[in-house]
């Protein structure tokens, strides 16, 4: 981290943002290198690699944030962000304090991506081809990707805090396409973590394989159903259902706009007591971990729901100050082009006693949602929706047949009450998390999980 | 610059430049950007691409574009994005939140009201000959709304989009968040059926972009696409008529050339009810020995060329909204749809995503609506177009679209 950014010169783009006033100046550094590449009709394409670096410096003054980006890390262009940020600035001037050095330790890495041969990624993908293809003659179409990116991060601000991250993160996907008659249908799958190619020691071919079953399955699929039914949602990925209908309204800005649903909840009972969820941004390795956040807080373990109540927010470090507590370090950006704001890491639904068969057993008619393509929620009314990759139709406490094009919608305060069961497996997954304009990795996770009533919509009359 | 509360929250100014540089070993494509644009910084740049270029599959239809005149295309920049200062700028945004907080007395709160201009330079050069440059600017400002009223609370979404701030209408954007707010209140959730619905332009334009979308050739020749193997089939209704045009100087992705230099043109995609073309970049047009439309584009200097629509043009009928409200009879006014990107299969075309609107009965607006879906398939869709309203209306959601509100004759709704 000192090599991205020289403490003397911090200190210099930090008087140079305070120079007009303002009661807190942070200057963020960044250098990103990444490389990916795709395979497409058995043919390694869109090979390419990128290089970027740059700063972002905010002052803070009253309840404004002022900001400017540059890119490059040349001390003069800092300074320059640093008076830009401050040019509209007006008022009493707080002296920043000295910096002092805080070491952090980043995610270890055993087998540095970049130092892999780029062929040796390329092979990994024609393997993937071969594996996904390998699951039957009705797999038309299979694509798969490789993605490394390593962000070196560097963090100073006027209250003397000085330190970094090295982060790097190694992801890979499929996409299978299979085709019967005028049948068509897709499968995904990815594989993710804050880790280094050893990432993929572990026959990463079976990625390609299950998007490969996954699109073979739907190929027998019927129309979803439509209406009110009791619903088992998957594990892993299932854990998105939390993070879209709970996690963003425990985001702090969206609760001090009055804009979530779980606004003047804290402490309340908004789940059965069977269900615990956590925010933890240092699980080992995993896609939403960080040393520390993209303000320099370190990471932790946030408990936000404990036996069906309420217990915390998610904080950066402005909207704690607002509500004189501590930041839970979840404040997070995309990138030095973008400010910092409340972003959940690794968000889950804590292990229950309950197994999926049992789960399931129990429910007359309803649908079993083993994946999400995604969601979307509105924090202020609390609207949800989420679109099903994989689901099953439930009937007399059996999963009897695929279904294609459903969707989960439904309201998040009611939709928490009404998990009923939470599974003793327990899985993560990764994913990208869109709030702002500003994309960011996180985990999702949980065990199967059963929600008494949500709709189902589907085209099934 | 985002506004809050009568106050900014955020102000943010920034300048950023890059180069991407795209290279071909014979019929082998390599990538490469970065943001060093020193000498050295940009020969590193064209380094890595050629390296990429070694690890990628030979194929024989990855060729450079060639060069060809791009007519030049004046007004696409603005003066008053240069012109306004900061504070100007900041009145404009607090100006969109007060008229949304004066306009009904139901709106409680404004989630944030957002301003944002850029100024973009584009240039363009290759070893086979092409060169160009332009400049573009845009703006537009937004916000959500907060209503409450029957023990609920409600969002609304307003905004603008122009060349230049003067371009835009703070008090439109305020009130059309407000309205939209407000209307919502006390929505219950709709009756399960199939039944007519009329999108407003803003919906009409999302499911108009994943049309767009499946029309993109690179989708279509490798079997991705509803559309595969389609062109000339009569799927869709005659009411409605599909335009994509690069040159349309309202629409926000004009230009006189697409992102490998290769000139923006209008290209008819489905008129009488006839699927006419795909779109295409040189790779793709190379695949079927025909000419690019013009349709690459780029997320910036850090991706390669895709195929895409620039701005897609729904033709307007002859009908006022109203008008097309009564003929839909009984169904819904759906204003809002939420998990398109996970509610729509791009390359089957299934989809089911969240709706909120109003209930129509006896041809009028009636209750609010919401927490249903609305399910179907993009063909079918297509075919089921009853009319397209007269007035239409530019909307940024999934690129740059312009149309009118649609008749559609039945859709599926699930809710209750």
């Amino acid at each position: 981290m000192s090599e991205l950014i020289d403490p003397a010169v911090a200190e210099r783009v930090l008087a140079a943002a305070l120079a007009n006033g303002g009661r807190f100046a942070e200057v963020f550094a960044e250098r990103r290198q990444g490389f990916s590449l795709s395979i497409d009709e058995s043919r390694i394409e869109s090979v390419q690699s990128g290089a970027e670096e740059g700063a972002g410096v905010r002052v803070v003054d009253g309840a404004t944030t002022y900001f400017a980006h540059v890119d490059g890390l040349d001390p003069d262009d800092l300074v320059r962000a640093a008076g830009e940020a401050a040019a509209a600035l007006r008022s009493e001037r707080a002296e920043p304090r000295p910096l002092q050095a805080v070491a952090t330790v980043p995610e270890p890495i055993e087998r540095r991506p970049e130092d892999v041969d780029a062929e040796r990624k390329a092979e990994l993908l024609r393997e993937l081809d071969r594996r996904g293809r390998d699951k039957g003659t009705e797999i038309a179409q299979l694509t798969a990707s490789y993605a490394e990116v390593r962000r070196e991060v560097a963090v100073a601000n006027s209250e003397g805090l000085l330190c970094g991250d090295d982060r790097t993160r190694v992801r890979i996907g499929a996409q299978a396409v299979a085709r019967r008659e005028g049948a068509v249908e897709t499968g995904a799958e990815t594989l993710g973590g804050h880790r280094g190619f050893e990432l993929l020691e572990d026959d990463p071919g079976q990625v390609a394989e299950r998007a490969a079953a996954k699109a073979l399955t739907l190929l027998d699929a019927g129309p979803a159903p439509s209406g009110s039914m009791p619903v088992v949602v998957g594990g892993g990925f299932g854990g998105v259902l939390f993070h879209e209908m709970t996690g963003h309204g425990l985001e702090a800005d969206h609760v001090q706009k009055q804009a979530s649903v779980y606004v003047g909840k804290l402490g309340e009972r908004v789940a059965e007591p069977l269900l615990s969820a956590y925010d933890d941004g240092r699980l080992p390795g995993e896609w939403g971990t960080d040393a520390i956040d993209d303000e320099g807080t370190p990471t932790r373990k946030t408990r936000v729901i404990e036996d069906g109540r309420l217990t915390a927010y998610l904080y950066d470090r402005l909207c704690a100050e607002r509500d004189g507590v501590a930041s839970t370090g979840n404040g997070r950006r995309e990138s030095f082009r973008h400010l910092p704001i409340p972003r959940m890491t690794n968000t889950y639904i804590a292990p229950g006693d309950a197994t999926p068969e049992a789960m399931i057993a129990e429910v007359e008619k309803g649908f079993y949602a083993v994946s999400f393509a995604g969601g979307q929620v509105d924090p202020a009314t609390g609207d949800f929706v989420f679109g099903v990759s994989e689901g099953y139709l439930i009937e007399g406490g059996r999963v009897t047949r695929p279904c294609r094009g459903a969707t989960l919608i439904g309201n998040c305060l009611e939709a928490l009450a009404a998990i009923d069961a939470v599974g003793s497996d327990f899985e993560m997954k990764t994913g990208f998390c869109g709030k702002g304009g500003q994309k960011v990795p996180v985990g999702t996770g949980q065990g199967h999980v059963r929600v008494r009533a949500m709709t189902v919509g589907g085209t099934e009359r | 610059m985002r506004v809050h509360g009568g106050e900014v929250e955020s102000f943010t100014a920034a300048t950023q430049s890059g180069v991407g540089v795209r290279a071909w070993i014979g019929g082998r494509v390599g990538y490469a950007y970065g943001t060093d644009l020193s000498e050295p910084g940009v020969e590193a740049i064209a380094r890595r691409a050629a390296e990429a270029a070694r690890v990628a599959g030979e194929d024989e239809f990855a060729a450079p574009p060639r060069p060809a005149e791009a007519e030049a295309l004046p007004g696409l920049t603005d003066a008053s994005v240069e012109a306004w200062s900061a504070a100007q700028v900041a009145e404009l945004a607090l100006g969109v939140e007060r008229a949304a907080l004066e306009a009904d007395a139901r709106v409680v709160g404004v989630e944030q009201a957002v301003y944002a201009d850029s100024t973009e330079r584009v240039a363009v050069a290759s070893s086979a000959g092409v060169a160009g440059e332009y400049e573009t600017s845009t703006c537009f400002a937004y916000l959500q709304a907060l209503a409450e009223g029957e023990g609920a609370r409600e969002t609304g979404l307003g905004f603008g989009l122009a060349r230049g701030p003067d371009g835009l209408d703070p008090a439109a954007i305020g009130a059309e968040g407000a309205a939209r707010a407000a209307s919502m209140v006390g929505a219950v959730k709709p009756a399960s059926r199939a039944c007519p619905a009329v999108l407003d332009s803003t919906v009409a334009a999302s499911f108009a972009a994943m049309i767009g979308g499946a029309l993109s050739a690179a989708a279509v020749q490798r079997g991705r696409s509803p559309f595969a193997g389609r062109l000339g089939e009569a799927l869709a209704a005659e009411a409605l008529v599909l335009h994509d045009d690069g040159r349309d100087p309202e629409g926000s992705a004009s230009a006189p050339f697409d992102a490998e230099g290769v000139p923006r043109r209008r290209t008819a995609l489905i008129e009488g009810g006839r699927l006419l073309a795909h779109l295409y970049d040189t790779y793709t047009a190379n695949r079927e020995g025909g000419e690019s439309t013009g349709s690459a584009s780029r997320h910036g200097y850090r991706s390669l060329p895709t195929v895409s629509t620039s701005n897609l043009v729904v033709a307007p009928g002859s009908q006022s909204l109203d008008a097309l409200l009564g003929e839909a009879g009984e169904g819904v006014y759906v204003t809002d749809v939420a998990g398109l990107h996970s509610g729509v299969n791009p390359v089957t075309g299934v989809f089911s995503v969240g709706a909120s609107g109003r209930a129509i009965r006896g041809g009028e607006l009636a209750e609010p609506v919401r927490e249903f879906t609305v399910a179907g398939d993009l063909i079918s869709l297509l075919g089921s177009v009853r009319a397209a309203g007269s007035e239409a209306r530019w909307v940024p959601f999934g690129g740059s679209v312009s149309t009118p509100p649609l008749l559609i004759g039945e859709i599926a709704v699930s809710g209750s």
